[in-house]
């Protein structure tokens, strides 16, 4: 598992600072023109389009939960449906029972999730692998439960949920229509957030979270405090997908216990796999590929939608073995090697291209070693 | 010749690691692979039993098996004790040498060569019900030489097999090795870093450096020029 | 009493289920080192085609040889098609593709056989067995299977080569080949097998839960909470770590004032994880040991 901040660093040494520095800037000029875009598309699409493209960025945000703990620091989990399902809860009980306005409700939601995931952090300490997933399992199996229980129906209102008022246009902003007015609220969140974890992952912090992942009992002897920073690790990555269940409830209008079984989970986790681990924006795939590939399956044929969906992750994982960031990285290569061949003054560095068969060869060996 | 390498070359990925490597080796016959770390020595062994991407000929018994599945080489009798040794470390002991005798048939025959594995190394025996990734280093190193030879190999290679053992164990494994030499006519090759008792063992040796064989000859030889031992074994 | 005995032994018999999934969780995972999230549904499928086959007039007990037979295909099958090319990738391209098949092989069910709710018989009959109230003879016979199959495996895992191999296989494919293993045939064998397995517990269970596209969903979540329980690289302690799920959240239903009823599987969960806080790899799994 690389990360692109790994790659980064690595190419740093290989290619000359210049090449380094134009690198860089094509990256900001990629970004801004997705930002641009990002922001034009509720002004070309329409109603339901609008309601699914805020959907994605939902979907992309809790995936990013999920990646700065599975992806970043190697703890497994098949649970982050509970948080969602805890952040959406806690803003449709804030609001609706509570009257709090909308955008004050992100906050408590995203705390309330960092406690919780502290919690369950704490004894997934001692757990690994599937002993680990099946904490979180037992998180996303449990959260319907509790939801329907008739203790706490006076919040949670039971089997019916609640209902959530969608939040009104700004009166600043008269020109443009609820559901545009809720993507770009989205928007400006999930870039924040996603601003937040670039800069978490790049830091010594990020470092430290992803040497736990790589070796955790080198990592202790390097001084790293393990345990603290997993667990802290779990918080944070509740309160991103918290924070993605809050934005949900807002943009569906309505939380009930069903809509966060243990297939929101499962469904975050094959975002989060065919996006890429420990990519950034892979998670943004991998929120594209969970809203649109059902419905695409879906019209394909409906009697046979699951068989279409399951064929096309099929398709896609024997394609792209390491997910889309993975696939992209693969190309960025081969795109970079054609170039070198053609600027024979830049000669490539054969570290550099020979690198990813390498680094297979690598970590089968670790594997094998390991075992 | 049992076994003749010719032309051999083998690939990490796009880095190639050997480069036209020629050797042969007799029935019975004990040679081995001196260089220093990264020399190629490793994937020499590797390349015979199809774990890494080569092209060239390798013929055993006069079939060219370059390119066979590495289970496929096992069993025409080619045993292999890896670097990093390749515990079945979650099985005992005794299951692990049981495994090094899963291509051979006849339960009887199988237990009475457990039963002189042990014999060769005692602690084995005293150690066969325990999982096998809690012995020590150097037990381990016995228990990965004794399961290549449960297979009744024709051809034992072993990646220096001192590595990670006590200098007065090292003499008795060697000990050991020669005497099964002897017995069971078994050829070898050696991968050492050890050059002195490796040379001491085998009657000729080849020296590799940076993935191609510079230089090769009777180890009586090898061993009594100076020059060669300074350059490339480092004694 | 009376009560408290009762609700042992009906908490077994819902435990006699967990635990046949649950061993062939262990089974698959034994055999490939990766947990199967589709057993399942292949459980499913097979006990559809052996609904079909009744339905067609065939005798239950040759329905059930050929359907576990047809079941053992299929796992070598599914193995060979789907996993084999995916044996160098990440564990997680596997784990997409565990959840691609529960998806294809669901809606399969529902395409063919449609998605109402079927009966399906019971070779042991339903009577009450020797005329006392705790026990019925189908119950009776499903803890009775699961004892023989799990002897069996016991039988062949520690007694056979073959059974040796499949487990070196599985533990380190590398060394494997090294002693000459056809690691690949012994994977698609560990597939059989469990599809083998499913098919069986999913023929006993059908009788019980009904039969329809979703019949496995809840067992496999039990079944999955029992592994871990029990150790998953024990498949004795997998089938007492069913047994034992069943059993907790009998009791919890029961004897747990005020939440018991509602929240029985929440509470069944929390035992769970509070045993697996005291012993990480699960009652009887065994911690692997490595050296850095």
């Amino acid at each position: 598992m690389t990360t692109p901040q790994q790659e980064t660093v690595a190419l740093g040494v290989a290619a000359p600072a210049a090449r380094q520095a134009m690198r860089l800037q094509t990256r900001h000029w990629v970004l801004a023109g997705a930002i641009a875009v990002a922001l034009v598309l509720p002004f070309v699409f329409q109603g339901f389009v609008v309601f699914q493209l805020t959907e994605v960025l939902i979907y992309g945000l809790a995936i990013l939960g999920l990646n700065l703990m599975t992806g970043f620091n190697g703890q497994f989990s098949v649970g982050h449906g509970a948080f969602f399902g805890v952040g959406a809860y806690v803003t449709a009980i804030m609001m609706q029972r509570w009257n709090v306005p909308y955008y004050w409700t992100l906050p408590p939601a995203g705390i309330v999730c960092f406690v919780v995931g502290i919690l369950f952090g704490l004894p997934a300490l001692r757990l690994r692998g599937l002993y680990l997933a099946l904490v979180t399992f037992a998180a996303a199996v449990a959260l319907p439960q509790l939801l329907k229980f008739h203790g706490l129906e006076g919040w949670t209102g039971g089997v019916q949920g609640i209902v959530v008022n969608q939040p009104d246009v700004p009166a600043f902003l008269p020109i443009i229509d609820a559901d545009q007015w809720l993507y770009l609220f989205t928007l400006a969140i999930t870039l924040l957030m996603f601003w937040g974890a670039s800069n978490l992952t790049g830091s010594r912090t990020g470092r430290a979270i992803m040497a736990i992942r790589d070796h955790e009992i080198a990592a202790a002897a390097m001084g790293i405090n393990a345990p603290l920073y997993k667990t802290l690790t779990f918080g944070v990555s509740a309160l991103y997908t918290g924070v993605a269940g809050a934005l949900s409830a807002l943009a569906v209008q309505f939380v009930a216990p069903d809509s966060f079984s243990l297939f929101v989970s499962i469904n975050f986790l094959v975002g989060l796999i065919l996006g890429g681990m420990g990519s950034l924006p892979g998670c943004l795939f991998g929120g594209l590929f969970v809203l649109y590939v059902p419905n695409i399956a879906e019209s394909l044929s409906r009697g046979l939608a699951g068989v279409a969906y399951g064929v096309i992750m099929l398709l896609v994982i024997f394609v792209m073995p390491s997910g889309a960031a993975g696939f992209a990285r693969y190309v960025g290569g081969l795109l970079a090697r054609h170039r070198e061949v053609e600027l024979p003054a830049h000669r490539a560095t054969p570290n550099a291209v020979a690198r990813p068969a390498q680094r297979v060869e690598h970590q089968r060996a670790e594997s094998a070693e390991n075992d | 010749m049992m076994l003749e390498v010719e032309g051999l070359n083998a690939f990490y990925g796009e880095q190639q690691a050997l480069f036209s490597v020629k050797f042969d080796l007799a029935e019975g016959g004990v040679r081995t692979l001196l260089g220093a770390n990264g020399a190629g020595k490793t994937t020499v062994l590797r390349s015979l039993c199809g774990m890494v991407r080569t092209n060239g000929d390798i013929h055993f018994d006069g079939k060219a098996i370059a390119g066979w599945p590495t289970e496929k080489v096992v069993r025409l009798g080619v045993a292999h004790v890896p670097e990093g040794r390749g515990t079945f470390v979650r099985l005992t002991v005794e299951e692990n040498l049981q495994l090094g005798a899963m291509t051979r048939r006849g339960r009887a025959a199988i237990a009475a060569d457990i039963d002189r594995i042990y014999d060769h190394f005692p602690r084995l025996r005293e150690r066969r019900r325990q999982q096998a990734g809690t012995l020590s280093g150097g037990e381990q190193q016995m228990l990965a030489v004794g399961r290549a030879l449960m297979l009744r190999p024709r051809l034992l290679l072993l990646d220096e097999p001192s590595f990670g053992l006590a200098p007065l164990i090292v003499e008795e494994l060697f000990h050991i090795l020669r005497q099964i030499n002897r017995d069971t006519g078994v050829a070898m090759l050696i991968v050492e870093q050890n050059a002195a008792l490796a040379l001491e063992l085998a009657e000729h040796a080849y020296i590799l450096e940076t993935g191609r064989i510079v230089m090769d000859g009777p180890a009586a030889e090898i061993g009594a020029d100076e020059g060669v031992r300074r350059a490339y074994l480092g004694y | 009493m009376q009560l408290f005995l009762q609700q042992v032994l009906a908490g077994l018999a819902n435990g006699a289920i967990y635990a046949g999934m649950a061993l062939a969780l262990v089974m698959i995972f034994l055999a490939i080192d990766h947990l199967n999230f589709a057993q399942g549904e292949m459980a499913t499928f097979s006990t559809f085609i052996a609904w079909q086959l009744l339905a067609w007039g065939c005798p239950y007990w040759i329905t059930f040889v050929l359907v576990v037979a047809i079941s053992f295909v299929g796992g070598i099958a599914i193995e060979r098609v789907l996993f084999k090319p995916l044996h160098n990738a990440d564990i997680l391209a596997n784990l997409v593709a565990f959840i691609a098949l529960f998806s294809i092989l669901n809606s399969a069910d529902g395409y063919i056989w449609d998605y109402t709710i079927k009966t399906f018989p019971t070779p042991f009959g339903s009577k009450p067995l020797f005329g006392s109230v705790l026990i019925d003879a189908h119950e009776a016979g499903m803890l009775v299977v699961t004892a023989v199959l799990l002897g069996l495996l016991y039988l062949f895992f520690s007694g056979t080569r073959l059974g040796l191999a499949m487990r070196a296989a599985a533990h380190n494919p590398v060394s494997a080949r090294l002693v000459g293993i056809r690691v690949g045939w012994m994977t698609a064998l560990g597939w059989g097998i469990a599809a083998a397995i499913g098919a069986v517990s999913g023929m006993l269970i059908a009788p019980v839960v009904f039969l329809d596209p979703n019949m496995m969903f809840g067992v496999l979540l039990y079944g999955f909470a029992g592994a871990v329980l029990g150790g998953m690289t024990s498949p004795g302690g997998a089938v007492l770590g069913g047994f034992a799920v069943g059993v907790i959240e009998n009791m919890a239903g029961t004897f747990v004032p005020y939440v018991g009823r509602d929240l029985k599987l929440t509470i069944a969960l929390l035992v769970i994880v509070a045993v697996l806080m005291v012993r990480p790899a699960g009652i009887f799994g065994r911690t692997t040991v490595s050296r850095v």
